[in-house]
């Protein structure tokens, strides 16, 4: 059979790339991926023979071996890189290590950097997929993946009936610091890609200078909006900001942006919280009203997997690499 | 050295356009007339459908010798710039060490006698550009340094800008700035707008550039001394600027090629080729910019061309370094952007006579640059052809560096040959030397 | 429906433009009635049987096939899906979106009745063995078909068959419950 073109590389660097009809496709591949989950060997040879190769020059173990294991799951091989064992130490430039990965012949890259744009910057030195695992304060895909299965399965279960992609009349409020986080680029786009309306709820100093283009509304008032949302996603305050020039300390964060048992009372009954983790309490949510089910986290956790395995399937399992250097017709 | 006749182009010289021959001898032109036969042994470059204009000055030129010469050299660099109807380059200070005394001085202008166009310098504010002791200005005068800067950084401090001032007005100097407020620059990588927001890169506020000019600008109508501003990249500089030449302030501006035509939305990309200080901004200000320049508010296009060896910018856009080249394209992409908005006269004036007057290159003691294309003038001139178009290929570049932002652009207007003290050092696009 | 093995392929804009009806709508209720029989027959009774339809086109046949063996035998036959996309030996070559997979019980020693609407190169079956090894070591599995079409690239054979249909390659061989038609594929609007 004859696969028509040349095989052109789809990326996961933004949410952008997946479009409304992509992220409903991995919510439905992640389906597939659950009913995986719960047999005895939950492992399928779907991408046997294909190397995926985690690149982490940012430390999350976290991530990392949710993508690793998501990449079991599908029987590829998986290949390690992580900064400090790297030769970047050694001065080392970033396009050289890619070529040097590259040389070794692996069919996807997932990246995670503390720069913004890393994972972009690679599709140009390798002609593996890349997957963005959070660059900088750029993206993180894969999280905002997670949270829409996740709000998506929660609704499912509320409702019953078959899960829907279609988030519309949903209103979520993203909590926090926007400005620095990669979480929040994402998940505005997924969600109202999606059909949710998104809040953001942030002091000034912790907004984006410019919102022009941003599927989202702004409040610096948690309690103006607190009684109409159906999510609230908190984001991790980096304590290292407070006490700089964006915000006086942690104390008046928590009294104005705070998840206070006060405010949890207000909630709507079957509010959604949500949170990237790892939680701080006392600052982002108060300890009392941090008790929700220990299921929600390790379902995030297992979800976590099961959307890595969906993008990894929905990116390697088409044409692979190409096998012949690119102007020559693979058939003739 | 042979004669050369220049022949069949139009010549464009103090304001005036005609159709002339123009034949040099030694290094001078000896006969500007409507049809001049070669002399016996003279060399002939054609230039039908090509102006014949002054050489280009550039006020703004970073050579990266010493300290940096795996991205250029002064003889590199003077290539690149013959290359783009550069007759004379005002080398900036930022090097390694910086020129900040004589010794540094000396070494640059000599490498520049043996270059393939007239290599100024500028001097450096404060010692080793760090904005805390003003550097021996007077020192560096006596060599016939007229331009100072700290390029690469602003002065901050405002009590040492406003003593440099005062001293530099003595020596019948000009200082120029590179306005840029730190405090508020801190951290950014590219402009601060809906496209830094988007793409989680930390910005760099027009405010930055805007604050540090707008206290310039008070100290100049405070001191009566002259002043220069280079790049400037935002349409409230403009303003600044426009209101401060209408009050009759002694100060003059200068704009670069890429800030007249690119903006943040290359950025998008995560290329650090389009790095650059002050960054890319957005349609507004190069529209503003592009105003400015036709109005005559905006004195001089000046390069800021800033070569950088590839390793350095294949880095992560945030560990890139800032800087991009200009000098082999500047005339095409300002000829690329403007056409139509003013005439080629205009545009070359602003890449002329304006910058060397700045510079004080158009006196005897400078090398007469930027004058007019007459019997007796020196014979520093480009022939540009405005109606060709041409692909920019960064592997045909004489710079020693690769990072140019137009790699792969088609650009209307083409240098054809650089004549530098008499000598064609550039013909047909091929440099000489 | 069009045939699965091509169906997997998902050819953009392509549509199956029907030349021949080969079974009618009784035809195919008439052959699944006969294979509900030699099931019975062959397994001696309904004891370990377990019914698993193939995604896609083999499920309807799955669904139909554990009423009949109900009315006839008055026992309920446990019944499920199974999606081999994960399993495809071609996934290189093709973009799938797998369907549903939903076996309600572990497999070990049970006899499986694997039903698809058309055998023909025998990958699928391939594929869908490897699948339900994932599930429990049957007993035994045996294959049921609608149409054998022939072509077979695999030492596979089927236990039992609706209708034995020669084809050419270039042909594509369309079943449902409605009946069995023989065609091609042709681009969307375009002269079959």
């Amino acid at each position: 059979m004859r696969v028509a073109g040349p095989p052109a590389r789809d990326h996961l660097l933004s949410v952008a790339d997946l479009g409304r009809e992509g992220i409903d496709e991995v919510m439905r591949l992640a389906d597939s991926f659950k009913e995986v989950s719960a047999r005895p060997i939950p492992k399928v040879p779907a991408l046997r023979g294909k190397t995926v190769a985690t690149l982490f020059f940012e430390a999350s173990t976290r991530t990392r071996l949710s993508f690793e294991t998501a990449a079991r799951r599908l029987s590829a091989d998986v290949m390690s890189f992580s900064a400090s064992t790297s030769s970047l130490e050694k001065g080392e430039s970033l396009r050289d290590t890619i070529e040097t990965i590259d040389a070794m012949g692996v069919d996807a890259m997932v990246v995670r950097h503390r720069s913004s744009g890393v994972p972009a910057q690679v599709t140009a030195w390798t002609s593996a997929v890349v997957l963005n695992a959070g660059d900088g304060q750029h993206e993180h895909p894969t999280q905002a993946l997670l949270d829409c299965y996740t709000i998506r399965e929660a609704l499912s279960e509320r409702g019953g009936g078959e899960p829907s992609s279609d988030l519309s009349g949903l209103r979520i409020g993203i909590v926090g610091d926007i400005r620095f986080s990669r979480v929040a680029r994402s998940n505005v786009l997924a969600f109202s890609l999606l059909g949710a309306e998104v809040t953001l709820v942030a002091p000034r100093t912790l907004l984006p200078s410019s919102l022009e283009g941003w599927p989202a509304q702004a409040t610096p008032e948690l309690d103006s909006v607190l009684e109409e949302l159906d999510v609230v996603y908190l984001l991790r305050i980096q304590t290292e900001r407070a006490g700089q020039v964006l915000l006086p300390d942690l104390d008046e964060y928590h009294s104005r942006f705070g998840l206070t048992r006060e405010r949890a009372a207000r909630l709507k009954p079957d509010a959604l919280i949500m949170h990237p983790g790892p939680m701080i309490r006392g600052v982002e949510i108060a300890p009392e009203a941090a008790e929700l089910p220990a299921s929600l986290v390790t379902r995030q956790v297992r979800n976590g997997v099961l959307v890595r395995s969906a993008v990894l399937f929905r990116l390697l399992a088409g044409p692979g690499r190409p096998a012949v250097p690119t102007g020559e017709d693979p058939v003739a | 050295m042979p004669e050369l006749l220049i022949r069949g182009g139009h010549v464009l010289s103090g304001g005036a356009e005609k159709r002339a021959d123009v034949l040099v001898s030694g290094d001078a032109v000896r006969a500007v007339a409507k049809s001049i036969d070669p002399p016996a042994g003279a060399k002939v470059l054609e230039a039908d459908g090509a102006v014949v204009a002054p050489g280009l000055v550039d006020l703004h030129t970073h050579l990266r010798q010493p300290g940096a010469e795996v991205a250029e050299t002064v003889e590199t660099g003077a290539r690149a710039a013959a290359l783009g109807g550069f007759t004379a380059v005002v080398a900036m200070p930022n090097t390694e060490p910086a020129i900040d005394d004589a010794s540094v001085a000396r070494d640059v202008l000599a490498l520049g006698e043996k270059a393939a166009c007239q290599v100024a310098v500028a001097g450096a504010i404060t010692l080793g550009r760090r904005g805390e002791r003003l550097a021996p200005l007077g020192e560096l005068a006596a060599l016939g340094i007229t331009l100072f800067t700290d390029d690469g950084a602003g002065v901050q401090d405002g009590s040492l800008m406003r003593q440099a001032l005062e001293y530099a007005s003595d020596l019948k100097v000009v200082l120029a700035q590179h306005c840029e407020d730190a405090s508020l620059a801190a951290g950014g990588h590219m402009h601060e707008g809906a496209w830094s927001s988007r793409l989680g890169i930390a910005g760099l506020s027009r405010l930055s550039e805007e604050v540090m000019l707008g206290r310039d600008i008070a100290l100049v109508r405070a001191l009566g001394t002259p002043m220069h501003f280079l790049h400037l990249s935002s349409a409230g500089s403009l303003a600044l600027v426009r209101r401060a030449k209408k009050e009759g302030l002694p100060v003059t501006a200068e704009v670069t090629p890429h800030h007249l035509f690119l903006t943040d939305a290359e950025v998008a990309s995560y290329d650090p080729v389009y790095k650059v200080n002050p960054p890319l901004r957005e349609e507004g200000d190069v529209e503003a910019l592009r105003r400015g320049l036709a109005e005559g508010v905006i004195d001089a296009v000046a390069t800021d061309h800033a070569p950088h060896p590839p390793e350095r910018k294949e880095r992560p856009f945030d560990e890139a370094p800032f800087g991009m080249l200009g000098l082999e394209t500047a005339l095409a992409v300002c000829w690329t952007a403007l056409e139509g908005r003013l005439s080629l006269g205009e545009l070359l004036a602003a890449f002329s006579a304006r910058p060397a007057r700045i510079a004080r290159l158009d006196g005897p003691a400078g090398g007469r640059q930027g004058g007019e294309v007459a019997a007796g003038a020196p014979a520093n001139l480009v022939v540009f052809d405005p109606s060709a178009s041409y692909l920019v290929d960064p592997g045909r570049l004489a710079s020693r560096s690769r990072n140019t932002p137009y790699a792969g652009r088609q650009l209307k207007g083409r240098v054809r040959h650089t004549i530098y003290e008499g000598e064609p050092v550039v013909i047909e696009g091929e440099a000489q030397r | 429906m069009a045939e699965r093995e091509r169906e997997a392929t998902r050819p953009q804009g392509r549509v199956f433009h029907a030349r021949a009806e080969v079974m009618d709508e009784a035809g195919v209720a008439r052959a699944l009635r006969r294979i509900a029989h030699e099931i019975i027959e062959h397994n001696s009774g309904l004891g370990d049987v377990v019914v698993i339809g193939l995604q896609t086109g083999g499920a309807p046949l799955a669904t139909r096939l554990v009423e009949l063996l109900g009315e006839i035998e008055g026992v309920a036959v446990p019944y499920g899906t199974i999606d081999v996309a994960f399993y495809r030996d071609d996934i290189s070559l093709r973009r799938v979106l797998p369907e549903a997979t939903d076996i309600p019980l572990d497999l070990t020693g049970k006899t499986v009745v694997l039903v698809d609407d058309v055998l023909y190169t025998g990958r699928t079956v391939r594929a869908a063995l490897d699948a339900l090894a994932d599930h429990g070591r049957a007993r035994a599995v045996q294959l049921a078909v609608m149409v054998d079409r022939g072509h077979r690239e695999l030492p596979i054979r089927p236990d039992y068959v609706g209708k034995n249909l020669p084809t050419r390659r270039d042909e594509v061989v369309d079943v449902s419950l409605a009946g069995v038609a023989l065609g091609e594929l042709s681009e969307e609007g375009g002269a079959p």
